[in-house]
């Protein structure tokens, strides 16, 4: 042993080399691996004489599907079919998201409530649904709920010509007529003055103590001046509105109980978590802060949006995270009431092709994508609420 | 120790590899396990469906026994795979099953870029419409259909048809989609869809588990051609040929007019043509030739009967379905049903 006589260790016991010889191990092996998966596959993909490639991409989906958001028919190609799927599961993710959010922040603030009754319905809203697998509250709301509902000649009517029976829920759809984008504009324009006139507001506290009340200006301007707009253009807008015909309703806006079932499903759900978040967060707000806002001389109302909120943030953000992300990623139950998300247009693809390797890649990449992106959204809203230290 | 690690991956892999390549021959595999291992249908009523004691029976599921008793002169050496229309290729493709015998429509697509042979055809069948009469009283014919909502499930030949027929009649359509046929029969029968539409010899078989099934009608439009029969990996000719001449002994049986009764009888026949077939004649040798023995088709015969006897009591006046021949009838007697000589 050379190296011992020269008084050092050798190469072979240094931490730092072994670290890394072994990380190299490690590494050379998951490529081995990954390496002899993908070869494997490819052989026996060729063996099996089965087609692969991506290539069926670019041909015609010969298949329909009947809520698609963009144009889309059977002569369309199948990337195409893939981008209507994902659509569909971005338009059910977000709703969901934005709804769960909503029901889940009202329910936790509830399970904090003085009133004993608000009390007691929030907590077995979340025991109930927070214990049932979503497969079986879409179940619930699609057998259940909505498939009980009357035919079509039947349906429940409601003002403004809206109907309800067991197709859907259909409402009147505007139609834009000419000049119609003058009020849109008005309205962008408003929004964007109602913040200068709060950032003036914002200045002029600062400046002299005393803030300027904005907030009928602000109305004004959000509300006032598309109305003058619409009027000035001579009411550029007409309803279409639903209609009786042989099978269906015609006209307006369809949304289909498969839309429905899953969204209010996945929102009812995932709300209840979102709920306990909520409390939990409230909570772990130290009682001394309230304590000490009110000694500071602040009204209740902004204690809680200047003192509580921003500190119960730092708790809420992190796991709310993974909420949304199971929300997402729960989208793709669809498949069970025949909601044409990513995974059911998948399938159908999958089937139709036989291309099951390159699908399930799709999907995997995709729904990884979709879920990295909330990631990083959330991460950059968590580190804006992180604590400052200075 | 660098060499030692490279030793052991390396005979890893050549492992994983020579492992991964093996079962060429499907009949030796089969021979070995002792059993054929069948993929049929989760259940369609007169195709594949368990009993109330939990047997399958059906046509696709006599077609399956029909295989073993060739093989093993025994027809409850099979064990089913229940498949859904999107995982069943899959299935027969990666080797879980070694026979799809899900009625499953030969198309040019699942012959080549799927990697299957169709062994031949042993339901002609044609896609259909059902609606309900009651709901609906003013509706007797597929072109009156134009904005109806249609429950179809996904992943079949169906599915295609059903744009096609739609967008060649300028015609517009809602589709409801189900990967099982189960969700599709609940959502169809709870109203959330005025029209089903499958193969007519599902319809008749679904019509069966509907609420009031005297409600609904089949519409007499057909508008494809659902050759189904049993499917088989490619790559292995002996195989494909042992399913393929499986279900040309039942219709040759048929033929003949060999039955489940008259099969040892038969065997004494002067016909020459029928003491062949049952390996009566020691000069031929057909079973030698398929890997299996002289006595296949007495097995096949013996184990479900002659191709018509297996439809009459699954499909036909035996069953519920009373499904009338039709295209199925032998070439002699009417229909398209022809089987090349076992000669």
């Amino acid at each position: 042993m050379v190296s011992q006589q020269n008084g050092r260790a050798s190469v072979f016991y240094d931490p730092k080399i072994r670290g890394i010889f072994f990380q190299a191990v490690l590494f050379a092996a998951l490529a081995v691996f990954v390496s002899w998966i993908a070869g494997n596959t490819i052989a026996n993909l060729r063996r099996a004489h089965i087609a692969s490639g991506f290539g069926f991409l670019n041909s015609r989906a010969g298949f329909d599907v009947s809520n698609a958001l963009i144009p889309y028919s059977s002569d369309s190609t199948i990337a195409r079919a893939l981008l209507v799927g994902l659509l569909n599961t971005l338009l059910v993710a977000a709703a969901g998201i934005v709804t769960a959010t909503a029901i889940g922040f009202l329910v936790g603030i509830g399970r904090l409530a003085r009133n004993w009754l608000v009390r007691q319905i929030c907590t077995i809203y979340i025991e109930i649904f927070r214990n049932i697998p979503p497969l079986l509250v879409i179940f619930f709301w699609y057998m259940g709920v909505l498939s009980v509902l009357p035919l079509p000649r039947n349906s429940i009517k409601f003002p403004f010509d809206m109907y309800l029976n067991s197709r859907g829920f259909y409402m009147p759809a505007p139609v834009l007529g000419e000049g119609a984008w003058v009020t849109g504009a008005a309205f962008m324009t408003g929004i964007i003055l109602a913040f200068v006139s709060a950032s003036w507001a914002r200045r002029r506290q600062m400046a002299t103590g005393r803030r300027p009340s904005v907030l009928w200006v602000a109305i004004a301007l959000i509300v006032g001046l598309p109305l003058a707009a619409f009027a000035l253009t001579g009411f550029p807008l007409s309803l279409d509105v639903p209609k009786a015909s042989v099978f269906n309703l015609t006209g307006g806006i369809q949304v289909k109980p498969e839309f429905l079932s899953l969204y209010l499903a996945l929102s009812f759900y995932t709300a209840a978590f979102i709920a306990e978040i909520v409390r939990a967060g409230i909570l772990g707000v130290n009682r001394g802060q309230t304590e000490a806002a009110y000694s500071l001389g602040l009204k209740p109302g902004p204690t809680l949006r200047l003192v509580i909120v921003p500190q119960a943030l730092r708790i809420i953000v992190p796991p709310l995270t993974s909420q949304y992300l199971n929300l997402t990623k729960n989208t793709s139950l669809a498949v069970a009431v025949g909601y044409a998300d990513l995974v059911a247009i998948g399938g159908t693809i999958l089937n139709q092709t036989g291309q099951a390797v390159e699908i399930v890649a799709i999907w995997m990449v995709v729904y990884l994508g979709i879920s990295l992106v909330v990631s990083v959204l959330m991460n950059w809203f968590n580190a804006k609420t992180a604590l400052k230290e200075k | 120790m660098r060499k030692a690690i490279w030793t052991a991956v390396v005979g890893a892999v050549a492992l994983a590899v020579t492992m991964a390549a093996a079962s060429a021959s499907t009949l030796s595999d089969v021979k070995k396990k002792g059993y054929v291992q069948c993929g049929v249908n989760t259940g369609l009523a007169g195709f594949a469906a368990p009993d109330d004691k939990g047997n399958w029976k059906g046509f696709d599921v006599d077609f399956c026994r029909a295989v073993a008793a060739a093989i093993f002169g025994d027809g409850s050496k099979v064990k089913f795979t229940p498949l859904g229309a999107k995982e069943r290729f899959t299935a027969l493709q990666s080797g879980e099953v070694d026979l799809l015998a899900r009625n499953t429509t030969w198309t040019e697509t699942r012959d080549t870029e799927l990697g299957l042979n169709f062994a031949g055809v042993n339901y002609y069948d044609g896609q259909g419409f059902m609606i309900n009469a009651k709901k609906l009283p003013g509706v007797n014919s597929a072109l009156q259909l134009s904005g109806a909502s249609i429950c179809v499930q996904t992943g079949t030949t169906t599915e295609l048809n059903l744009a096609d027929y739609f967008k060649s009649h300028h015609m517009q359509y809602n589709p409801v989609v189900f990967e099982k046929f189960e969700e599709a029969n609940a959502a169809y029968d709870s109203g959330r869809c005025d029209v089903y539409t499958t193969d007519q010899s599902g319809l008749y078989a679904i019509r069966l588990t509907l609420k009031n099934p005297d409600d609904h009608v089949v519409l007499p439009e057909i508008i494809s051609k659902e050759p189904l029969g049993p499917a088989v990996r490619q790559g292995d000719d002996q195989w494909f040929d042992l399913v393929k001449w499986t279900l040309n002994a039942m219709i040759i049986a048929e033929e003949l007019g060999i039955t489940q009764s008259n099969v040892d009888q038969m065997k004494k026949s002067d016909n020459p043509e029928i003491r062949r077939i049952l390996g009566q004649d020691p000069n031929s040798h057909y079973g030698r030739d398929l890997g299996i023995g002289e006595d296949w088709v007495v097995n096949i015969v013996k184990a479900v009967g002659n191709y018509g006897e297996s439809f009459e009591r699954n499909l036909g006046q035996g069953s519920p379905l009373k499904i009338k021949r039709g295209l199925n009838q032998l070439w002699s007697k009417g229909g398209i049903l022809y089987a090349p000589p076992i000669r």
